[in-house]
């Protein structure tokens, strides 16, 4: 069974799974939605400040939403112990990590684009001229949320605490990805608008060691 | 608890007591260069000195997590326990010096700058370390079973580490775009500040490299303790 | 009881255990199990809650690590690399290992995809026919009495035609008729030449195929019939000196009475 072939399957379940409740999704979304409407109202920014503070908030936002809507990532493979069924697979361990990473990352980006009509509107952002590369920021942030969020949610999984576990692990570690595509956010929207290239290669860095360390190390986290 | 096959072995203590005393001697070589020997600062006058343990508190507890690093990689190719105690030695060792560094960088900027807090890039890269390895420890309290403790907490603490890099990197570039007042720095050193810092540096890696082997030596106690109550609550034959 | 088949050339796998230990924590489920188990054999685990069955199933699955001591899975006395050794296993575990949030149908495409089955959607409702289930195949397990789950659950394990099947307890839960179901389906298995390995508590059903029988008591093998003993009779032994309720080192009480 080739790794992509097994990757995908796994995804394909995530995303069948996801589709029929929508539980998760949907909670997300309100989630953030409701922690933006909160920061508004503990900070009440002045339309400069909105576009100086508002990414930073939308991240913090996101990461929060990421360390609570990763949880189930593996806690849901807990109840009729079906980690075991895709372990007794003829299948690499590290695909088993590598289809949820990838269905993380799509429910984060799909959150995500839902999102930030509803930022800009809050915040009063133009989107039109940056739109391409605001969503290369979200892109990137997304997989760097993903890639930690469900190793550390399979870490967390096996401690008790997993619902506080998984936070207090994970947003120390995403600090980078939150500065980063904070920053590159803010530049975007800037007037006049500018890319800073070094965040993007921050968050691109972040991406590639997170991703190749789950490679090198995810799969011990599986086993018994 | 004696052995069936005979008498138990003596226990040797985790450090001589000669090394104790030559590390106690450093220590107190190192604490009066720093308050008595090293010039004054200009500017800053007699609280600069706490930067003679402020900053090798720094370097040693990055010494510290790098050790993490490798016994992590070095226990889940081996999975030997030794690899797990120097790890969770480490780390313990780690988050006691960026403690001190926590505590003394406000101490420090207080009569300096008059504020208790800067976000300095250091400090602040320090305190998100901090946070991450004491979620490190956490973590291990969490996790009941041993094996599943050490293999979990091995892969924690190397994406832990490798995010060290990329903590400070992002933090330091964020700072220059936005300037704070800067703790940590003097400025260029004078010559014989430098010999100071520098044996206050040896001081701080003794009394780690004890605390570690002694942490180890503890956790390997322990090891023994539950293999020995393992065997006592077998059953009869 | 059956007659053990010649095993020189059966098709099925065989599995050695070597020195096997096994830790959980402070508790030692399994200490130094040697076994060998020839293909084609079909064998019962016996002994009380906690004796270290379970363990030793999911050993041979290649789902836990041993904490020292080794298992090799071979075909033909040659060893097989865990991949290729998967592919041929078939468990049936104490939990279900299946999706309650999919259909039937859908878990056993999710499974047949897994396993590299050629055209899956087929193969799983082909699958679903014989365990009974094939009215219910579009309805999610969620909705499934236990007795259901546990027929999904074999159908499962069934799916990749294993010469493997570990069976942990696989009459829990099912009604007479799907016991029945089980027992004919392991002695069709058996005269394939699939290698069984399974714990069953006193259930005369689930022994009508098998060939030896093993007793395990806290971690240890105490009996063993052997490749061509008289199962029976270690059978029997377990039977009356296991008590299913006999608590151990910590674990809950688990009644269990015996099905007829």
């Amino acid at each position: 069974m080739s790794f992509a072939r097994a990757a995908s399957t796994i995804l394909g379940k995530e995303l069948r799974t996801e589709f029929r409740s929508r539980e998760l999704l949907g909670t997300t979304l309100v989630f953030v939605l409701i922690v933006l409407a909160l920061f508004s109202f503990a900070f009440d920014p002045t339309r400069e400040e909105s576009r100086h503070f508002g990414p930073g908030l939308l991240w913090l936002a996101l990461l929060f939403a990421g360390s609570l809507m990763l949880q189930p990532s593996f806690v849901r493979e807990q109840s009729n112990d079906t980690l075991a069924a895709l372990r007794l697979a003829p299948v690499d361990p590290f695909s088993i990590l590598a289809g949820k990473i990838a269905a993380n990352f799509l429910f984060l980006l799909f959150v995500e684009l839902i999102l930030l009509p509803v930022f800009a509107m809050f915040y009063n952002v133009g989107l039109t001229a940056v739109l391409g590369r605001v969503v290369l920021v979200l892109v990137l942030g997304a997989a760097g949320i993903s890639v930690s969020g469900t190793v550390f949610s399979a870490v967390a999984a096996q401690a008790r605490m997993r619902e506080l576990m998984l936070p207090l692990l994970l947003l120390p570690a995403l600090t980078p990805v939150l500065i980063a595509s904070t920053e590159e956010m803010v530049g975007l929207f800037g007037n006049p608008p500018e890319t800073q290239t070094v965040w993007l290669v921050v968050l691109v860095c972040c991406d590639v060691v997170f991703l190749t360390a789950a490679w090198l190390f995810g799969e011990y986290l599986l086993e018994e | 608890m004696q052995d069936a096959e005979g008498s138990a072995p003596p226990v040797r203590a985790a450090i001589s007591l000669g090394a104790i005393v030559a590390i106690a001697v450093l220590l107190a070589a190192a604490s009066y260069a720093a308050l008595v020997v090293a010039p004054t600062e200009r500017t800053m006058g007699l609280i600069q000195r706490i930067f003679y343990f402020h900053v090798p508190s720094a370097w040693t507890g990055f010494i510290a997590f790098f050790f993490v690093a490798f016994a992590s990689v070095a226990f889940l190719r081996t999975r030997r326990p030794k690899w797990d105690r120097l790890a969770v030695s480490s780390a313990e060792v780690g988050v006691a010096c960026f403690t001190i560094v926590l505590i003394t960088g406000p101490i420090w900027a207080h009569p300096v700058w008059g504020i208790w807090w800067t976000w300095d890039w250091r400090l602040t890269s320090t305190l998100v370390l901090w946070l991450l390895y004491i979620s490190y420890l956490i973590l291990r309290m969490m996790v009941d079973d041993p094996e599943r403790r050490a293999v979990v907490a091995a892969v924690f603490g190397i994406f832990a580490s490798l995010d060290v890099p990329l903590v400070y990197f992002s933090i330091w570039f964020f700072r220059t775009q936005h300037p704070q007042p800067v703790i940590g720095d003097g400025g260029h050193l004078d010559s014989r500040m430098a010999w100071v810092l520098m044996l206050c540096w040896a001081a701080v890696l003794a009394v780690m490299a004890v605390l570690i082997r002694v942490r180890v030596r503890l956790e390997a106690l322990r090891a023994e303790v539950d293999a020995l109550r393992m065997r006592g609550s077998g059953t009869s034959r | 009881m059956a007659t053990p088949l010649a095993s020189a050339n059966s098709p099925g796998l065989a599995i050695h255990f070597h020195e096997i230990e096994k830790r959980y924590g402070l508790r030692l489920a399994l200490r130094n199990i040697s076994l060998e188990i020839g293909a084609g054999e079909c064998v019962a685990l016996a002994g009380h809650n906690g004796s270290g069955k379970t363990t030793l199933l999911k050993i041979a699955a290649l789902l836990a690590r041993p904490s020292r001591g080794s298992v090799a899975i071979l075909r033909g006395g040659a060893e097989l690399e865990p991949a290729g050794a998967k592919r041929s296993i078939g468990m049936v575990a104490h939990a279900t290992l299946v999706y309650d949030e999919l259909t039937a149908e859908e878990n056993l495409i999710f499974f047949a995809k897994l396993y590299g089955l050629g055209d899956p959607a087929a193969r799983a409702r082909r699958a679903l026919e014989p365990a009974g289930l094939a009215s219910r195949a579009h309805e999610l397990v969620r909705t499934f009495s236990r007795g259901m789950r546990q027929r999904l659950s074999v159908a499962r394990a069934l799916l990749a035609s294993p010469e493997l099947l570990l069976l942990d307890e696989p009459m829990t839960g099912l009604d007479v008729e799907g016991q029945q179901w089980l027992a004919a389906t392991l002695a069709r298995l058996r005269a394939e030449g699939c290698t069984i390995l399974m714990s069953a508590h006193g259930n005369s059903l689930a022994h009508a195929s098998v060939t030896r029988a093993i007793r395990l008591h806290n971690g240890e093998v105490t009996h063993d019939s052997g490749p061509s003993g008289d199962a029976t009779r270690v059978l029997a032994l377990a039977a009356s000196e296991d008590e299913p309720d006999a608590p151990e080192e910590g674990r809950s009480l688990r009644t269990e009475a015996p099905r007829s």
